[in-house]
């Protein structure tokens, strides 16, 4: 599915590198859970993998089943099953929710060669999708994030997410600003999506969210790279002693 | 009514180009206008020509509104879409190089209003327009002035006098088309909605080479007036244009004004709450390109508060590209004695290249100590970090800018009280945009 190779990246307009070599590979399928102190370059990573504008690969390459991401905008990269769920989603006044995600979805049929979906099929969908996130029609009426809270902008990700059923979803800390039950919603939209051929990279500084979104793999992000690799229990590691010993190891 | 003090030119100057633009004009007698004619004038020789150096002059050069005749223009393909509001049950005027034309015109009867033409009216001695038929451009003149409002009314020979009494069942449709390439026209609307009446008026379509036109419109005590013009310009299209209002107690004014293109467009809005508990609001939202040569689109506000509990709304909004100017110049008045006024204004720009340029002059003069006001002025660029927000979910680049810009302009179309007529204009709005992507 996904396959990172050796990348390297910094900011355009800066000369400090920020990913110093990332190497990693999530098959179909899987859930894989990234954690790292702040700074260690996991946003970026998920900035550069979705072609933000701002940023230079210096060297390396990424891959979704076999296309070059990295030769492709923002909008191809999404048209070829990626998706970003933002640790801030954007608000766009005077864009209704629901405009805004009939123009998505057929973009994305469009660039794929589909047929694009009649307003009334898209409703009937986008409908049943919106009501197991608990997202009434109202929020589907209104502007694009515009006046809702933490949980329902969050949930609002997961809603573009189910409608444009993308194979693989990487999720930029999802779960900052969310208290218990909105975490518990916003992953059991997530758990809903799991299946055979669609994965998952989970960004996250904080275990909790992968008590209710079990990964199969964790890994630790530290100074631009991977620096260990294990199973859930990594995570649960983390959680009791911070990421100091690890960090340590890695240096030693 | 606000006392008026025109301004005037220092003592004995000569213009040369007044005399060259008086000459190239053609005076009509005039019948129950006659008086307000002869006084216009005398106002407009008084005043003269604007100069750059007027206070209300500086950022939009009057050059090619003062030359004495027009370059003429030829009559621009209307493109491909069709005439807006084409699906709304509504009484058409049609007005043909600022003429009426009853033949393509509706059947002007509708229940609550009484609608003539100011060519048709003329020979009467007597009109119940003639105590607004130049009444309220002159007033419009307190502090500021307005050489070619004060021109329109010494030489306009047609428009539009409508009297609302009651609440027609349907709007009025003011349509402006061009038969001639030729050059300046003219035209004087007189709109009064009578106490308790409501009315909409849109506007769509430009005329002549270079236009001129003024509405003034009486808004009595309790009465309600919408007005949605739309209007797109071919290229090295000019354009100056006035509204003057008066809003009694408890009155709504309403109007939004859409303008696409042109190169040199200047709309003057002088609006004047002479009444308790009313409410003015004005917007605009303009789109320009400077890519076939220059375009320069100014928006010159003015509104005066002399009665309590006021509310007044400017919201301006320019989307600006290839080298295009936005000029904005908005102020709010509040006179001794308007407690409570509640008057906002905002202008925004959103420029779509490093060429552009909005210039925006906020004023706010308050002589009453109990009032709540404010102003707003941003110039802005695309969003980048909403722009990456809507290809991350697979809109491409150019259609992603379309919906940024129609977000943009959010505001000043929620000013369109009427959901269909709304619709209709965003929709439009999108196609132009789409094309010029």
């Amino acid at each position: 599915m996904l396959k990172i190779d050796n990348l390297h990246a910094k900011l355009e307009d800066e000369d400090k590198q920020i990913l110093k070599g990332v190497n990693l590979e999530v098959p179909a399928g899987q859930v894989h859970a990234i954690m790292g102190p702040n700074g260690s370059g996991k946003s970026t990573l998920s900035y550069v993998l979705s072609g933000r504008d701002g940023y230079e690969v210096t060297e390396g390459s990424a891959s979704l089943n076999g296309d070059d991401l990295l030769a492709l905008e923002p909008e191809e990269r999404a048209a070829a099953g990626l998706f970003l769920a933002f640790q801030y989603p954007v608000e766009i006044p005077g864009v209704g929710n629901l405009t805004f995600l009939r123009t998505a979805v057929n973009a994305q049929r469009k660039a794929r060669g589909e047929e694009e979906l009649s307003a009334a099929e898209f409703l009937k969908v986008v409908r049943e999708k919106a009501k197991s996130l608990d997202i009434d029609a109202e929020m589907l009426k209104r502007p694009v994030n515009v006046g809702f809270s933490g949980g329902e902008k969050k949930r609002n990700e997961i809603l573009q997410m189910a409608m444009l059923e993308p194979k693989m979803c990487i999720m930029d800390e999802t779960d900052s600003g969310l208290d218990v039950d909105a975490m518990r919603l916003v992953a059991k939209g997530v758990n809903a999506l799991r299946a055979p051929d669609r994965s998952f990279l989970v960004i996250t500084h904080y275990q909790r969210l992968l008590d209710h979104i079990q990964p199969d793999v964790v890994h630790i992000m530290a100074d631009g790279r991977i620096i260990r690799t294990g199973g859930p229990e990594l995570a649960l590691e983390v959680e009791k002693n911070g990421y100091a010993d690890i960090l340590a190891a890695e240096v030693g | 009514m606000a006392e008026t003090a025109v301004l005037t030119r220092e003592a004995g100057a000569a213009d040369p180009g007044l005399a060259a633009r008086l000459g190239a004009l053609d005076l009509p007698a005039g019948g129950f206008t006659a008086a307000a004619r002869k006084a216009a004038l005398a106002r407009f020789e008084k005043m003269g020509l604007p100069r750059g150096r007027d206070e209300y002059w500086r950022y939009t050069d009057p050059a090619a509104f003062n030359a004495a005749v027009p370059a003429p223009l030829q009559i621009a393909d209307s493109g491909p879409d069709g005439p807006l509001f084409e699906d709304i049950d509504r009484l058409r005027l049609v007005f043909v190089d600022g003429i009426f034309d009853a033949e393509a015109s509706d059947d002007p009867a509708l229940e609550g209003v009484q609608i003539d033409t100011l060519a048709a009216a003329e020979g009467q001695a007597d009109h119940w327009a003639a105590p607004v038929y130049g009444t309220l451009e002159a007033a419009g003149h307190d502090r500021v002035a307005r050489p070619f409002g004060a021109l329109n009314t010494a030489v306009a020979r047609d428009g539009a006098l409508i009297r609302v009494s009651g609440r027609p069942a349907r709007p009025i449709h003011l349509i402006h088309r061009r038969a001639d390439d030729g050059a300046d026209v003219y035209f004087h609307h007189v709109i009064v909605v009578e106490p308790g009446a409501e009315v909409t008026v849109l506007e769509t379509g430009m005329t002549g080479a270079r236009s001129n036109y003024v509405i003034e419109v009486d808004v009595m005590e309790g009465a309600r007036f919408h007005h949605i013009s739309a209007k797109r310009a071919g290229y090295q299209k000019l354009g100056w244009g006035g509204i003057f209002a008066r809003v009694a107690a408890k009155a709504l004014f309403k109007s939004f004004n859409l303008s696409l293109n042109g190169t040199l467009m200047r709309h003057e809005a002088v609006i004047d709450i002479v009444g308790d508990d009313a409410v003015a609001h004005i917007a605009g939202a303009v789109l320009g390109d400077g890519k076939n040569g220059d375009f320069v689109h100014d928006d010159t506000v003015f509104i005066t508060h002399g009665a309590e509990r006021g509310e007044s709304r400017q919201v301006y909004k320019k989307v600006l590209k290839n080298g295009a100017k936005g000029v904005f110049q908005g102020k709010i008045l509040v006179k001794p004695g308007a407690q409570k006024t509640d008057g906002y204004q905002i202008s925004q720009a959103l420029l779509l290249d490093e060429n552009s340029q909005f210039l925006g002059k906020p004023e706010l003069e308050i002589y009453a100590d109990d009032v709540k006001c404010s102003h707003g002025s941003t110039t802005g660029a695309i969003d980048e970090t909403v722009l990456f927000y809507l290809r991350s979910r697979g809109v491409p680049k150019g259609r992603a800018i379309v919906l940024m810009v129609l977000s943009f302009l959010a505001d000043a179309l929620a000013e369109v009280e009427d959901e269909a007529l709304r619709e209709q204009i965003s929709e439009r709005l999108d196609a132009w945009l789409t094309r010029h992507a």
